[in-house]
C-alpha cells in the first residue's frame, strides 16, 4: 500500500511539474520548477533503492546540466521574452504526434513479459550497498561501454570548444 | 542516543504506527538539537573571525556588547532582524524571496549527513559524500538566482561570476576526494573516519597531502572566501550577488556562507584529519588522550581549519578573475587527477595487484 | 534503503521552514518606510542606465559545458574508487585509459585557450 502511495505521489507531481515547466512564460521560473522536478526524480530513484543514481541525478542534472540551461536562459531578454507566445503556431501537429506516440507506447506495454530474476535482487543490493554493486558490474562486465563513454565525453569537449570558438570569431 | 531519547519519551508501544511516530519525533528532536548548536557555532564563528582578524591587524575587535564583546553576534542578529526589507521595484519577486532561503537551506541540510562523534549522525546514508557535493551545487542556484532577480548590474555580474567560480572548483573538489574514497573504500562519512583509524598514519592528510591541498583551496573558492571572494569584490562589484539584499534576507546569505564554511571545515576534519578519532601512534605514546571525548577532537579540528580560513583571509590579497580560473582549471584539476593515479598505483601495489 | 533518507527529507523541510519562518516572522516586526528612490537598483548613486541583465562573455558557456563533461567524468570515478579492492588489475588499467582519453580532451581545451580569460 505504502509503496503504491509513494509511486502515485511521484508520478502525479512529476507530471504536474513537467506541465508547469513548459507553460511558464518566464524561462527562469521554468528552470526553478525543473530543479524541483529533478529532486522528485531523485526521490523516485531512492525509492527504487538506487541511491547512487539518485545522488548522481542531483549532482549531474540539477548541479551541472541545469546550470548550463540557466546560463543560456539568463542571456534571453526577459522583457521581450514575456511578450512572445508560449507555443508556436504548429502546436496542434505536435499534439497529434504526441498522441500517436502515446498510442504506440500503450500498445507495446501489453506485450511486456517479466524477465527471469537476475542475481541482483533488492536484498543483494542492500547488503552490498548500491554504489559497490553498481561499480562491480560496471567495471568488469561493462568495461567496453564504459570506455566508449570516455570517447563520447571527449567528443563533447571538442564539440563544445569548436562551437563556442566559432561564435567568438564571428 | 536513540535509546536515551526512546527511554526519555518513555513509550515501549508495540503498535507500528506509534513506533513510527516516535521515530519521527526522535529525528525531529535530533534535527532541532543539531540546527540550534550549529547556528550557535555559526554565530560565534563570525565573532571568532572578527577577533582573530582584529588581532592579526593589531586591533582588538568587538568589545562593547557584553564581556569582551561576547554578545556581539546576537546584537548583530537582532539588528538585522528588525531592519527594513528593501525589494527593488523591478525585481522578480518570487525568485528574489526564494533565493536566500535556497542558499541557506542547502547549506544547513548538509549537516544531516555529518557524523559529529561516534554514532551520532542524523542520516547515516551510504552516499554521504555525494550528498554533500549535491547540496553544495544546489547552493549555487541561490547565488545565481539572487543575482539575476535583483535587476541590478552589480548583482547580475556577481551572480554570474560566482556561479562560474563555484562550478569550476566543484570538479577539483570532487576529484580531490577520490583519493580518500580509494583509501577508505566507502562514501559513508562514518566509514571514512573509521577507515582512517585502521591505517598506521591515522589521518588521510599524510598519504593524501595532494588531495588535501587541492581540497582546501577548492573549499576556499567554493565558499567564496578570500582570496577567492571575487563575486563580492567590494572594489569592483559593491557586494556582488547580494548587493540589493537588506535586513534579514541579507543575514540569510551571511548565515549560509558561514554554515558553508563550517561544513567545509567539517569535511576536511572528517575526510583528512580523522574526524572524532586520533591516530594510534599518538595514543600509543600518550595513552590518556584516548579518554578525551570524540566530539572534542572533532571540534578542535574543525576550529583549526576555520582558523586557517581566517588566517588566509587576513594574509592574502584577492586574486584577479583570470588568475582564479587558471588556478582552478590549470593547476588543481591536473593535480587532483595525478593524485588519483598515484593513489591507485600505491593501493594496487599494497593489494598485490601490480 | 529509502527509509534512511527520511531524516534528510525532514531536515530539508525544517531548514526551509526555518528560513521562511524567520522571514515571515520578521515581516510583522520590521519597519516599512519605502519610497521610489529607495527601491531603485543600486548604481553608486546614479540613476541606472540601460538593461541590468546584459550580454555576457561566451567564456561562461564554455566553462559551463566543460563543467558538465568533467562532472560526468568525476561521477564515473566515484564507484570505481570505492570498489577498487574488488575489481582487480584490468579495471585499474581501464580507468587509467579512461583518464588518459579525457586528459587528451583537457589538453585540447587548454591549447584552445578555453581556460584563459582576457
Amino acid at each position: 500500500m505504502l509503496p503504491k502511495l509513494f509511486f502515485g505521489y511521484y508520478a502525479v507531481v512529476i507530471t504536474f511539474l513537467s506541465v508547469l515547466i513548459i507553460t511558464r512564460k518566464n524561462p527562469v521560473h521554468s528552470v526553478m520548477w525543473m530543479l524541483l522536478l529533478f529532486f522528485h526524480i531523485a526521490g523516485l530513484y531512492l525509492f527504487l533503492n538506487a541511491e547512487f543514481i539518485a545522488a548522481i541525478q542531483v549532482i549531474v542534472y540539477a548541479g551541472a546540466i541545469l546550470v548550463l540551461f540557466l546560463f543560456v536562459v539568463l542571456l534571453l531578454n526577459l522583457r521581450e521574452e514575456l511578450q512572445v507566445k508560449r507555443f508556436v503556431g504548429s502546436w496542434p501537429a505536435g499534439l497529434i504526434i504526441a498522441a500517436g506516440m502515446l498510442a504506440i507506447v500503450v500498445n507495446v506495454i501489453k506485450s511486456f513479459t517479466a524477465a527471469p530474476r537476475g542475481i541482483y535482487s533488492i536484498e543483494y543490493i542492500k547488503n552490498a550497498t548500491h554504489t559497490k554493486a553498481l561499480g562491480q558490474v560496471l567495471y568488469t562486465e561493462y568495461l567496453f561501454p564504459f570506455e566508449i563513454a570516455s570517447l563520447i565525453l571527449l567528443v563533447a569537449i571538442i564539440g563544445a570548444i569548436v562551437l563556442a570558438k566559432r561564435k567568438l570569431r564571428s | 542516543m536513540n535509546d536515551i531519547l526512546q527511554s526519555f519519551i518513555g513509550l515501549g508501544s508495540s503498535n507500528p504506527m506509534i513506533k513510527m511516530g516516535i521515530d519521527v519525533v526522535i529525528i525531529l528532536v535530533k534535527i532541532a538539537i543539531v540546527v540550534a548548536i550549529a547556528l550557535l557555532h555559526v554565530a560565534y564563528a563570525t565573532y571568532f573571525e572578527r577577533k582573530v582578524m582584529a588581532r592579526m591587524q593589531v586591533r582588538i575587535g568587538p568589545t562593547e556588547v557584553g564581556p569582551i564583546g561576547l554578545f556581539q553576534p546576537f546584537a548583530d542578529g537582532i539588528k538585522l532582524f528588525f531592519k527594513e526589507d528593501i525589494i527593488p521595484a523591478n525585481a522578480d519577486k518570487p525568485i528574489f524571496y526564494l533565493s536566500p532561503v535556497i542558499f541557506f537551506a542547502a547549506a544547513l541540510t548538509s549537516l544531516a549527513v555529518l557524523p559529529f562523534f561516534k554514532g551520532f549522525v542524523i542520516a547515516d546514508i551510504n552516499v554521504g559524500l555525494l550528498f554533500l557535493f549535491a547540496m553544495s551545487s544546489i547552493g549555487a542556484y541561490g547565488i545565481v538566482m539572487s543575482g539575476w532577480s535583483s535587476d541590478s548590474k552589480f548583482a547580475f555580474l556577481g551572480g554570474l561570476r560566482s556561479a562560474s567560480q563555484v562550478i569550476s572548483y566543484e570538479i577539483a573538489m570532487g576529484l580531490s576526494l577520490v583519493g580518500v574514497m580509494i583509501m577508505a573504500g566507502s562514501l559513508n562519512l562514518s566509514d571514512i573516519v573509521t577507515a582512517q583509524h585502521r591505517y598506521p598514519t591515522g589521518m588521510f592528510v599524510i598519504p593524501q597531502f595532494l588531495g588535501f591541498f587541492v581540497f582546501i583551496i577548492a573549499a576556499l573558492a567554493e565558499t567564496n572566501r578570500l582570496p577567492f571572494d571575487l563575486p563580492e569584490a567590494e572594489s569592483e562589484l559593491v557586494a556582488g550577488y547580494f548587493t540589493e539584499y537588506s535586513g534579514f534576507r541579507f543575514a540569510m546569505f551571511f548565515l549560509g556562507e558561514y554554515t558553508g564554511m563550517l561544513i567545509m571545515s567539517s569535511i576536511v576534519s572528517l575526510c583528512f584529519l580523522g574526524g572524532w578519532t586520533i591516530p594510534r601512534f599518538v595514543t600509543d605514546i600518550l595513552p590518556f588522550l584516548s579518554y578525551v571525548p570524540g566530539i572534542i577532537w572533532f571540534l578542535m579540528k574543525v576550529y583549526a581549519v576555520m582558523f586557517f580560513y581566517y588566517w588566509v583571509r587576513s594574509t592574502f590579497p584577492r586574486y584577479r578573475y583570470d588568475q582564479l580560473m587558471s588556478i582552478g582549471w590549470k593547476l588543481l584539476i591536473p593535480l587532483a587527477l595525478f593524485n588519483i593515479v598515484i593513489t591507485g598505483i600505491a593501493k594496487a601495489f599494497a593489494k598485490g595487484l601490480l | 534503503m529509502p527509509s534512511d533518507y527520511l531524516p534528510i527529507l525532514m531536515f530539508m523541510m525544517v531548514a526551509t521552514a526555518f528560513g521562511m519562518g524567520a522571514l515571515i516572522l520578521g515581516e510583522i516586526f520590521r519597519i516599512k518606510r519605502s519610497y521610489p528612490e529607495k527601491l531603485m537598483p543600486y548604481e553608486s548613486g546614479n540613476p541606472p542606465v540601460g538593461e541590468p541583465r546584459m550580454r555576457f562573455s561566451v567564456k561562461f558557456y564554455i566553462i559551463a559545458m566543460l563543467f558538465v563533461v568533467f562532472d560526468v567524468e568525476a561521477v564515473f570515478l566515484y564507484p570505481w574508487a570505492i570498489v577498487f579492492d574488488k575489481i582487480g588489475f584490468y579495471a585499474f588499467i581501464e580507468m587509467i585509459i579512461f583518464i588518459v582519453i579525457l586528459f587528451v580532451g583537457y589538453i585540447y581545451a587548454w591549447k584552445k585557450e578555453a581556460f584563459t580569460w582576457d
